[in-house]
């Protein structure tokens, strides 16, 4: 189902955790709400679920508004960082309960509930499990059964609040992968939380990027990767570098030499470079470039990390380089940036 | 058992020790402080008491507590727990509920009330009833005029053990749904549950062992309570007595074997809810455990 969120303001006490938010989700899309702590992007998630409500706006379920319902007539699945399963049942009954507590006339048989549940444990890979107590099963066991259990009521929309915040590194992965063929397969409308920038890119149709309880940027990942529209979003999103340069005649300038790159159409004054890692041509020790003397050089995985001094103060520059390139401490480099955006001051990320 | 590093060939295992083990000396010396504290002050008074009870065998036990009016205290010391348990079961869950998922203007001062029958004493809480439904009080009259007796009668000895007794269930509870937080209850909601549903399959099945010790120290000390309700009692032989106030009277009158048959009693009662507790812990252990670890 289509979820559109209007001019949503929250507060809590005196606090805005929320400013003025608009966001329209997709029927069948999975969208991930990505920003820092503190970005108000788990409030807003609650506020779709009904678990909030909005001081001020509207949340539209389809053509109808949801904001005065209650988080039970909303029929959404929430599934919580911390599974939030009910511990003296056992799986099957946890992932049953949706269907359990409904009204007599709209609660289908017990019959059809257990097949429903079992049904949904096999989707989740858990079958075979479901006398298991939550306490007999790993964290990311459990974080299944928690899906399996908002998807059982057949959900509106299926709101998930940082999912895999709880597992470790490895069994993170694997679940991502997981949810993305759940999602492919049900085509539940979905929205989940969460910091972690690899997670939102890998995993979503499009990425909301929220800091102080604003959203940046709404895209797709690529786009959002490749073009990030604030200073914040650049330097939330990936690895960046930034350097304070000047714009004059169409070129960059940082002191008196021009980095070869050429800005036409910028109007003249200081600004701020930004650049990522990779997005670097080396050349040789020639006008037009960036300079510097290598500092620390690292071997990460399959890249080369290069730090490198460029004569400002506080102001190291980390370029990626192929790993069979020699680039000793004390040396010199020259690059020059292939990608990079310019914001002005004031505004630095 | 991890070995201490200290513990190399020449060193005998006596000084394999853990860096929190104390000495020998220090170990059993603590122990036999305990024991000897236990044995002196628990087991040594229970053993009179039963042995005094049944110094003239175990008739005369049985005849003095079929004695009238020692069996109406028996009567009443159970009808006042029978009502004031479920009562603060009733309030120590919704004062619990209300301390630990919400927020709200005065949730300290109600923490700090809720203790308040503990730090006062309770023949002070006893006066406080006297002087709120006496004859010289405010309602005291109007009471009177329609023929409500509540002091020296079974109502003020309920509310005075309600008093006396409410802290119980709520301080069990509090710090056990504080941890607990409130997402289960979110997950429930979120699920179509009703709020009743939510309460009654989540939120109880979650505390129902703080509950039941709650209930069973709570069930415990309306038996035993003397100081407010001998205060609001009025010791009226066969109708406002309770146990521990019967002990009192008969002990007054030499009648010793009466006495301790009634404080025997008494003490049977303790330990059974003792007993109790115990077995229901080993038997759910493994439940318990659960709840606490997930």
């Amino acid at each position: 189902m289509e979820v559109r969120v209007q001019n949503i303001r929250k507060e809590f006490g005196r606090f805005p955790a929320l400013n003025d938010v608009s966001l329209d989700i997709r029927s069948g899309e999975l969208i991930a709400l990505l920003g820092p702590s503190g970005s108000g992007k788990t409030t807003l998630l609650r506020l779709i679920a009904g678990l909030e409500t909005p001081t001020e706006g509207t949340v539209y379920f389809g053509e109808e508004d949801a904001s005065k319902k209650t988080v039970q007539e909303r029929n959404i699945g929430f599934v919580f960082q911390h599974y939030a399963l009910f511990r003296h049942m056992t799986v099957l009954d946890n992932v049953s309960f949706g269907l359990k507590v409904r009204k007599a006339s709209r609660r289908p048989p017990a019959a059809e509930i257990r097949a429903r549940a079992l049904e949904l444990l096999e989707l989740v890979q858990l079958g075979g499990l479901e006398k298991r107590y939550p306490a007999q099963l790993s964290g990311g066991q459990r974080q299944r059964v928690a899906l399996a259990r908002a998807m059982a009521v057949e959900p509106n929309v299926l709101l998930l609040d940082e999912p895999f915040g709880a597992l470790d590194a490895q069994v993170r992965k694997e679940l991502r992968r997981w949810l993305r063929e759940i999602h492919d397969r049900t085509g539940h409308t979905t929205v989940f939380v969460t910091h972690d920038q690899d997670e939102a890119l890998e995993l979503a149709d499009r990425v909301v990027v929220m800091s102080k309880g604003k959203i940046e940027q709404i895209g797709t990942p690529d786009e959002i990767y490749d073009q990030p529209n604030s200073p914040f979003v650049f330097g939330f999103i990936g690895e960046s570098n930034i350097i304070p340069v000047r714009v004059g005649n169409g070129q960059l300038w940082i002191g008196d030499r021009s980095i070869g790159v050429s800005a036409s159409g910028e109007a003249d004054g200081l600004a701020h470079l930004y650049f990522r890692p990779h997005d670097v041509e080396l050349l040789d020790d020639s006008d037009g470039s960036i300079a510097g003397t290598v500092a620390v050089s690292r071997r990460v995985a399959g890249t080369r990390h290069v730090e490198l001094d460029i004569g400002i103060s506080d102001c190291r520059v980390e370029i990626e380089l192929p790993p069979e390139m020699a680039a000793a401490d004390g040396s010199r480099l020259a690059f020059r940036p292939t990608r990079w955006r310019l914001f002005r001051e004031g505004a630095a990320g | 058992m991890a070995h201490d590093f200290t513990s190399t060939g020449h060193h005998t295992s006596e000084t394999v020790r853990t860096a929190t083990s104390e000495s020998r000396l220090a170990r059993y010396g603590l122990i036999a402080t305990a024991l000897c504290f236990v044995a002196l002050f628990l087991l040594l008074p229970l053993a009179v008491v039963f042995t005094e009870a049944l110094r003239n065998g175990p008739g005369e036990f049985l005849t003095v507590l079929r004695d009238p009016e020692t069996f109406s205290a028996i009567r009443l010391t159970l009808l006042v727990a029978a009502i004031a348990v479920p009562l603060n079961l009733v309030f120590g869950v919704c004062a619990a509920w209300a301390i630990a998922k919400y927020e709200f203007k005065g949730k300290a001062f109600l923490t700090t009330l809720i203790d308040l029958p503990f730090s006062v004493s309770p023949v002070v809480s006893g006066l406080i009833f006297v002087l709120l439904f006496g004859s010289h009080s405010l309602i005291g009259p109007w009471l009177q005029s329609h023929g409500i007796q509540i002091l020296f009668a079974v109502p003020g000895i309920v509310i005075a053990t309600v008093f006396i007794t409410f802290p119980f269930v709520a301080r069990e509870l509090i710090p056990l749904m504080q941890e607990q937080g409130t997402s289960d209850e979110e997950a429930a909601l979120s699920l179509g549950a009703s709020g009743w549903q939510t309460f009654w399959y989540v939120t109880l099945p979650n505390i129902k062992w703080g509950l039941l010790y709650g209930v069973l120290l709570c069930n415990a000390r309306a038996m035993g309570e003397f100081g407010a309700v001998s205060v609001v009692s009025g010791h009226i032989r066969g109708l406002t007595n309770t146990m521990p106030l019967q002990v009192e009277i008969l002990y007054n009158e030499y009648n010793f074997v009466a006495a301790f048959a009634v404080a025997a009693l008494l003490a049977l009662l303790a330990l059974v809810t003792l007993i109790l507790k115990t077995l229901l812990e080993m038997k759910f252990s493994a439940q318990i455990a659960a709840s606490r670890r997930h």
